[in-house]
């Protein structure tokens, strides 16, 4: 493992029963970046991340985290990585203040300045009870307790799912603030495509368990271009465009997404014979959604993971 | 000058930051030698991640745009000529062809393209003065 890699999966693989959840993954996540692990409702995500955290053992192939095989996490191991879950447990009778005291008796780095901070982002006051938050400050006191033990790497699956728009905010400048000095690295799970675009620098999709880009989020939608095209019948229908990635109706027209276009690309384009032809801006959400609209695997592409 | 970003447009974010200080610059907004924010605190006002930001610097840098002084932040950097003036002319050029490919596109004749050019060149003059 590279020492500028905080995260490296080799084929990790899982099967539950004949089902295969994540295929010969390899996926590499550099020190002080921030990705965006982005995928369907069961393309293998959270799966991905319980095995990086050791809670779950991998079928085939391997995964190191901070430079330690997951399989051989210590609990000295873990403490160096934050993880928070879908729904954010927290004990329901305590005081957000004894939240505080709780992380600061049960972690040997805790910083209280940063509790503090993240709290107050939320608007929470700390001596609510924890049953008395809504979802959104819930999330706030889990993500802030989190951040307070001083992880160097950040793991959060789906944080912004159920989130107020000011919760959402504050999660995003929590984020922003968390790996501000560079040497921290966050992978994030979310189908919020707005919000990675803001806080990611790096992109992951997976679709059907396997890993289809792996890139900076810039070279992820630098390589993808669209157009317009307007014809009565279905482009793919009439033959093959090299690099096409997706293609959807559009009322009357039909927009089509590339990957890697190159005269090959453009001359098929154009032998398709359509009435009118227009090159149009490709959007991080058209290009995320070109991928995970479709499920058959032909353009992937790498930077990261490739050795 | 207040930069704002946008999610989920067809311009990348660190594009929309790039672009808006040299508007700002080409209406007079900003001057030679103002500061601009340090890319931690602009990151965070925007929430966005700083290596967004670092890359809209960087290219502005490169450009002659922008210029660090070490220990003191960014600036506004005196003009200067980065390019040769067959790069600069090819790159005016450029940037005419695409005005005149979208123009006649879009259904205009010659004499309103330049005249709309002429308005807006005029009306920049009038912004700085």
């Amino acid at each position: 493992m590279n020492d500028s890699e905080v995260i490296r999966t080799r084929r990790l693989t899982r099967y539950f029963g004949r089902r295969a959840v994540v295929r010969e993954l390899n996926f590499a996540v550099p020190r002080g970046s921030v990705v965006g692990l982005l995928g369907l409702n069961g393309a293998g995500k959270t799966t991905t991340i319980r095995m990086l955290m050791g809670f779950l053992e991998p079928t085939r192939g391997s995964c190191e985290v901070l430079g330690r095989n997951s399989r051989n996490f210590q609990p000295e191991d873990r403490s160096r990585i934050g993880h928070t879950v879908e729904g954010h447990f927290l004990y329901p009778w305590m005081r957000v203040r004894e939240c505080e005291h709780f992380g600061r008796q049960t972690h040997p780095r805790w910083d209280g300045t940063m509790f503090e901070r993240s709290v107050r982002r939320f608007g929470i006051d700390t001596d609510a009870k924890v049953s008395w938050l809504s979802r959104g400050q819930r999330a706030g006191v889990s993500i802030a307790s989190t951040l307070a033990a001083t992880p160097e790497l950040l793991i959060l699956d789906d944080p912004a799912l159920g989130l107020d728009p000011v919760s959402r905010r504050a999660l995003n400048e929590t984020i922003i603030e968390f790996c501000e000095s560079g040497e921290r690295t966050v992978l994030l799970s979310s189908h919020l495509l707005d919000d990675v675009e803001r806080v990611a620098d790096r992109v992951a999709v997976m679709v059907d368990g396997r890993l289809l880009v792996d890139t900076t989020l810039d070279d992820f939608r630098g390589r993808l271009t669209a157009w317009v095209l307007e014809m009565a019948e279905d482009p793919t229908l009439v033959h093959d465009v090299p690099g096409l990635v997706h293609c959807r109706p559009l009322g009357s027209r039909w927009h089509l997404t590339i990957a890697n276009p190159d005269h090959e690309s453009a001359s098929a384009i154009e032998r398709l014979g359509a009435a009118a032809i227009e090159p149009v801006d490709v959007t991080f959400e058209d290009a995320v959604l070109a991928y995970l609209s479709r499920s058959r695997v032909d353009h992937s592409f790498y930077s990261g993971a490739e050795s | 000058m207040r930069i704002r970003v946008i999610p989920g447009s067809g311009a990348a974010i660190y594009r929309q930051i790039a672009d808006q200080i040299r508007r700002g610059i080409a209406s007079g907004k900003l001057s030679i030698g103002d500061p601009l924010p340090s890319v931690r605190q602009l990151a965070k006002e925007l929430v966005i991640n700083p290596n967004t930001v670092a890359k809209a610097y960087g290219e502005l840098t490169r450009d002659g745009v922008l210029e660090t002084r070490a220990g003191r932040g960014v600036f506004v950097a005196a003009r200067r000529n980065v390019f040769s003036h067959a790069e600069r002319l090819r790159r005016l050029d450029e940037a005419i062809d695409a005005v005149i490919s979208e123009s006649i596109t879009l259904g205009f004749d010659r004499d309103q393209t330049l005249t709309r050019l002429r308005n807006k060149l005029d009306a920049l003059q009038g912004a700085k003065e």
